[in-house]
C-alpha cells in the first residue's frame, strides 16, 4: 500500500512533540511490512532517516518552470532530493505561479518551523501538495496535524484518494478555551473533508466530537507510543544529587499547568526539607513561574535550568526522582512515557491523554494541588512507593509499542480502501 | 443420608478518609464516617435485614430444621452497632431459636496469623469476647480470614481450644480429595479440619445471576438434588458465602430470597439435614490428615495471599504494620489499640493489589481507591501518624527489652505498693481496735512509707494516699 503523508516536523530537527510522534508512527507502520510511505515535510535537511520512508521536502518542489540541468540540481539539492525527482514533479505544474517569491529552482523557501506568517507557510505548503499530488502514485493521503489539513484537502480534489487526518492536537488544548478563529476554521474545515480521522486520545476524540461537531464513527482514537531507548541515553551519565529531585520538562505555557507544580512544591516543602524542585523548559510563563516561587519563599529549592535538548534531557530524568506533568490538556503527552523509559515515577494530570493507557503512575486533576503534593510525599517518603513505581511503570512501557499503533492505522486505512 | 452447612460472612472494614501528608502529626482521626455509615446502612437495609428476616422464617417454618452459622468480624459489629443497631436486635432473635451458630475469627478480618502469633491470639479472643457478650455463645469452630490457613496456624487455633477448622477447599491442596468429608490438619492432628466446597458455595455467591451460565437459571430443587447426588460417604457439604450475596450481590429481583426460602423444603424431600459446624465436628471422624505448608486462601485464582501481600507496596504496608506490634501491645492507651485493630483489616492490603490491572476487577470493584498506589499512599500517611503516636508513648531510642524491663518493674512496684498498703490498713484495723491512743503515733509513720514509693511512681501514690483518708 502506498501512502502519502503531510507533516510538519521530523526528527531529528524537531521542535515539538508533533515531530516525535510521526516519526514513531511511521516506523511502526514500515515495520507491520508492505508499505511504502512518502513523507512530505516543509524543509529537509538531508540527516533524516529514510530507512523506511521517502522524504520529499516541500521546499525543494518546483511550483515553476526553470530550465535548469541535471548537475546544478544535484549540487544545489541532491543532498536531500534525487535530482529525477526534481524533473518528474517538474513536470506536474498545474498553474503559473510566477507571481510568487520562488528561488532560482522555481520553489518556495519554507522555514520549516513555527514562524509569524505561519498561516502563508500553510497556505504555500498546500500550493506544493498540489504539484507532489499530482506527480506521485499512492492509495491513501494522511495529514498530521492542522498544518497539513490544507495540503491533505488538496491533495485529496486533485488525486481523488481517501485522506486521513491525524490529530495531535486541537487549538482548546493549546489555548484553555481561547481558540483562534483562523485556526479552528483550518482545523474543522480539515475535519469535514477528511475520509477519517485519527485522535491521539480519547480525550482529544471527545474535543473532535463535541467542539467540532464531527461525526463519532468516522473518529479513532490511535494511542501514540515510544521509541524504545538505546543503550547510550540509557545509561546517560549524570550526578545523583543527595536530596531527592522533582522534576517537570516541557515549554512552560499556560497548557502545561506550571503554576501548579509550584504551588504543590510549596506544600511538600513544608514538611520535607531533604528535596529540590526542577523546572527545566522555556515558555512565556517562566518569569511568572519565577515570580510565583519567590513569591511562596521556596526559590532556594526551586530551580530554572532553561530549556534542555538532545542527551541533557535523559541526563536531567536519570537525576530525577520524580516526574512530574500537570498538564491543563494534553492531546497525548510523550514525556511521562520517556521518563517511565528512564526508570523515574512519573506523576500525570487525569486531563492527560496518556493517562488512558497507562496504570503505573499517579494520576490527580491538574488543578488538586493537595493530591499531587500528597503522592511527591508519597514517592520520595515510601521506598516501596518508588520500587514499584520505577519496576512496574518500565515494564508497562516497554510494552506500548508504535508497530501496534503502526498495525491499527494500517486496518483504518483498509477499511477506507475496501469501502 | 447427607448433610449441608450453612455459613455466612459478615465483614466491613473501617474505611480510612483522604488522608494527606501535611495530618501527619496534626490529625489523629483517621476514618471516612460517611462512606462507612453510607455502606453499611445501604447493605444492611438491602441484605442483612432482610435477609435475617428470612433466615428467621425459614427456621421458624421448617420446625427449626433449618441450620446454620455466621462469621461476623468485630469491626463489622461495631458499625452494625453505630450505623444499624436494630440488626444487632435481629440477630439476637436469630440467636434465640438455637438454629444459630458462631464461628470465630479475627476480630477485624486481618491477616495476623501472619504477620505476629501474639496479635493473633489478642484477636481472636477479642472476637470472640464480643460475640459472648452480645450473643452469649462461645465459637467453637474456627475460620480464619478469607480462609487463611497452613500448618501452623492450625496449631496455634488447637492451642487456643478450638476444636475444628474451616478452611478453603483450595484445588492445589485436596487434588483428587473431596472437600466433602472431615479431615485433620497435620499440624494438629488432635483437631479436625473442614473444607469449604468452593463450586457449590460459588454457583450461589457468583453465577446466581450469571445468564451465560449453562445451570441458569438455579433453583433449590436443582442445587439440592447436587448435595444428595454427592456419593453416600460423603457426608458433608460446606457452603459458606458473604451474607450480602443475599440482597446485594443478587438484589431482590433475582429471586435470591425465594431461593433460600425453597431450600428446607427441597433438603427435607431429598433428605438432606442441616447442620451447623459444631453438629458436623461431633458427629463425624476425620478421614484423612491434610498437610499444608505454604499458606492458601480462598481469594482469587490463585487461593493464596497474593491477593494482599506479594507486590511492594503491600509488603513495605505490612511490615511496616506489624514491626510496630511488639510495641503497641506495651501501650494501654484506648484510642490507640482501636487505631491500631482497625489498620490491621486485611482489606487495606487487598486495595493495594496491583493484580486487577491484569485480571478480574474484583480488587477495582471493591476498592475505595482509584488506584493501588493512591491505596497505598493514603494507608502510608495513616500508618506513620500512628507510628508517630506509638513512638510518643515509648521513644523509639529505648530498645523493646529495656522498655519491657522497666514496665515490669513498675508493674511489680504497683503491686509490691498494694501489698504494703494492705498490710498497712492490716496493722491500722488492729491498732485501732486495741488501742486508740496509739493510733495516732503510727499515722505519720505510715504517711512515711507510702510517700517513700511516691518518688518512684506518681499513679499509685495518688491511690495510697486516697486509700488512707478513708
Amino acid at each position: 500500500m502506498k501512502a502519502l503523508m503531510f507533516g510538519w516536523e521530523f526528527p531529528p530537527h524537531i521542535l515539538g512533540g508533533l515531530g516525535t510522534a510521526s516519526y514513531g508512527l511511521t516506523k511502526g507502520m514500515a515495520e507491520n511490512g508492505n508499505m511504502d510511505i512518502s513523507f512530505v515535510i516543509p524543509k529537509p535537511h538531508g540527516d533524516e532517516d529514510k530507512s523506511f520512508a521517502k522524504i520529499i521536502g516541500a521546499g525543494n518542489t518546483p511550483i515553476c518552470w526553470r530550465d535548469t540541468d541535471w548537475d546544478y540540481v544535484k549540487a544545489r539539492i541532491g543532498n536531500v532530493m534525487d535530482p529525477q525527482l526534481y524533473f518528474d514533479l517538474r513536470s506536474h505544474i498545474y498553474a503559473d505561479f510566477n507571481y510568487m517569491n520562488v528561488n532560482d529552482l522555481g520553489c518556495i523557501e519554507f522555514s520549516g518551523r513555527y514562524p509569524d506568517n505561519l498561516l502563508d507557510e500553510i497556505n504555500n505548503y498546500s500550493i506544493v501538495a498540489g504539484v507532489i499530488a499530482r506527480t506521485l502514485d499512492f492509495d491513501i493521503i494522511h495529514s498530521h496535524d492542522w498544518l497539513t489539513y490544507p495540503a491533505g484537502i488538496h491533495a485529496k480534489q486533485v488525486s481523488g484518494k481517501p485522506l486521513v487526518i491525524h490529530v495531535h492536537a486541537t487549538d482548546f488544548d493549546r489555548s484553555r478555551g481561547n481558540v483562534n478563529p483562523t485556526v479552528f476554521n483550518i482545523e474543522r474545515d480539515g475535519m469535514l473533508n477528511a475520509d477519517h480521522i485519527i485522535t491521539v486520545s480519547d480525550l482529544t476524540r471527545r474535543t473532535v466530537i463535541e467542539k467540532y461537531g464531527i461525526n463519532p464513527e468516522k473518529v479513532t482514537t490511535v494511542h501514540n507510543a515510544v521509541e524504545p531507548l538505546n543503550d547510550e541515553l540509557k545509561n546517560v551519565e549524570s550526578h545523583k544529587m543527595k536530596e531527592k529531585v522533582v522534576t517537570f520538562l516541557g515549554r512552560i505555557t499556560m497548557q502545561k499547568g506550571p503554576e501548579y507544580f509550584v504551588e504543590a512544591a510549596a506544600k511538600v516543602l513544608q514538611k520535607v526539607h531533604n528535596v529540590r524542585f526542577v523546572m527545566a523548559g522555556s515558555g512565556d510563563m517562566m518569569e511568572k513561574m519565577i515570580d510565583l516561587a519567590a513569591q511562596k519563599d521556596i526559590s532556594d529549592r526551586f530551580h530554572f535550568p532553561g530549556f534542555q535538548k538532545g542527551k541533557q534531557v535523559y541526563e536531567m530524568l536519570k537525576a530525577s526522582d520524580v516526574y512530574i506533568m500537570p498538564s491543563v490538556s494534553e492531546p497525548f503527552g510523550i514525556s511521562p512515557l520517556e521518563a517511565m523509559q528512564m526508570g523515574v515515577p512519573s506523576i500525570i494530570s487525569k486531563q492527560s491523554g496518556c493517562a488512558e493507557i497507562l496504570n503505573h503512575v499517579i494520576k490527580t486533576d491538574f488543578w488538586d494541588i493537595d493530591a499531587m503534593a500528597d503522592a511527591i510525599y508519597s514517592i520520595i517518603t515510601y521506598p516501596a512507593m518508588y520500587n514499584q513505581l520505577r519496576d512496574e511503570g518500565l515494564a508497562e512501557v516497554n510494552e506500548i509499542k508504535w508497530v501496534k499503533a503502526g498495525k491499527k492505522v494500517i486496518d483504518i486505512y483498509n477499511k477506507l480502501l475496501n469501502q | 443420608m447427607s448433610a449441608v452447612c450453612f455459613y455466612f460472612k459478615i465483614h466491613q472494614p473501617f474505611r480510612l478518609k483522604r488522608y494527606r501528608f501535611f495530618d501527619i502529626g496534626n490529625d489523629h482521626y483517621y476514618y471516612d464516617d460517611f462512606a462507612n455509615d453510607e455502606i453499611i446502612t445501604r447493605i444492611a437495609q438491602r441484605a442483612y435485614l432482610p435477609a435475617n428476616e428470612l433466615l428467621l422464617q425459614m427456621i421458624q417454618d421448617s420446625g427449626k430444621k433449618f441450620k446454620c452459622a455466621f462469621s461476623i468480624t468485630g469491626t463489622a459489629i461495631e458499625q452494625l452497632q453505630q450505623f444499624v443497631p436494630e440488626f444487632i436486635d435481629s440477630m439476637k432473635k436469630l440467636v434465640d431459636t438455637g438454629c444459630v451458630e458462631f464461628v470465630s475469627e479475627t476480630y477485624d478480618h486481618s491477616l495476623a496469623a501472619i504477620g505476629d502469633e501474639e496479635e493473633f491470639r489478642r484477636q481472636v479472643e477479642l472476637h470472640d469476647k464480643l460475640i459472648y457478650e452480645l450473643f452469649g455463645q462461645k465459637p467453637k469452630v474456627f475460620c480464619n480470614t478469607e480462609f487463611v490457613y497452613n500448618d501452623e496456624i492450625a496449631a496455634q487455633v488447637y492451642s487456643m481450644g478450638f476444636k475444628a477448622v474451616l478452611t478453603e477447599g483450595a484445588k492445589h491442596i485436596l487434588g483428587w480429595k473431596s472437600p466433602n468429608y472431615m479431615y485433620s490438619p497435620a499440624g494438629a492432628p488432635k483437631m479436625k479440619l473442614l473444607f469449604r466446597n468452593s463450586k457449590l458455595s460459588d454457583d450461589v455467591a457468583k453465577r446466581f445471576t450469571d445468564t451465560s451460565w449453562f445451570e441458569f437459571p438455579l433453583t433449590a430443587d436443582k442445587y439440592m438434588s447436587w448435595i444428595a447426588q454427592a456419593p453416600k460417604e460423603e457426608q458433608l457439604t460446606n457452603i459458606f458465602i458473604n451474607y450480602e450475596t443475599i440482597g446485594d450481590s443478587h438484589p431482590r429481583e433475582t429471586g435470591i430470597f425465594d431461593f433460600f426460602r425453597a431450600l428446607p423444603r427441597f433438603a427435607a424431600e431429598k433428605g438432606v439435614e442441616f447442620w451447623t459446624p459444631s453438629e458436623a465436628v461431633s458427629k463425624l471422624k476425620p478421614v484423612d490428615q491434610i498437610a499444608v505448608t505454604h499458606p492458601i486462601s480462598g481469594a482469587d485464582e490463585a487461593r493464596d495471599l497474593s491477593a494482599w501481600l506479594g507486590n511492594q507496596l503491600q509488603d513495605e504496608a505490612f511490615h511496616k504494620l506489624y514491626s510496630v506490634a511488639e510495641r503497641v501491645h506495651l501501650c494501654s492507651d484506648r484510642r490507640l489499640l482501636q487505631d491500631w485493630d482497625y489498620l490491621q483489616s486485611s482489606d487495606h492490603f487487598f486495595y493495594m493489589s496491583t493484580k486487577h490491572f491484569g485480571d478480574g476487577a474484583v480488587h477495582a470493584m471493591f476498592s475505595p481507591y482509584e488506584s493501588p498506589y493512591m491505596a497505598f499512599t493514603n494507608y502510608m500517611n495513616v500508618l506513620s501518624d500512628f507510628i508517630v503516636r506509638v513512638e510518643e508513648q515509648f521513644p523509639l531510642s529505648i530498645e523493646n527489652e529495656e522498655l519491657n524491663a522497666l514496665l515490669t518493674t513498675i508493674k511489680n512496684q504497683e503491686s509490691e505498693i498494694e501489698m504494703l498498703n494492705k498490710e498497712l490498713r492490716a496493722i491500722k484495723a488492729a491498732n485501732e481496735g486495741v488501742k486508740d491512743n496509739e493510733a495516732e503515733e503510727a499515722k505519720p509513720a505510715a504517711k512515711k512509707a507510702p510517700a517513700k514509693k511516691a518518688a518512684e511512681k506518681k499513679t499509685p501514690a495518688k491511690k495510697t494516699t486516697k486509700k488512707k483518708t478513708d
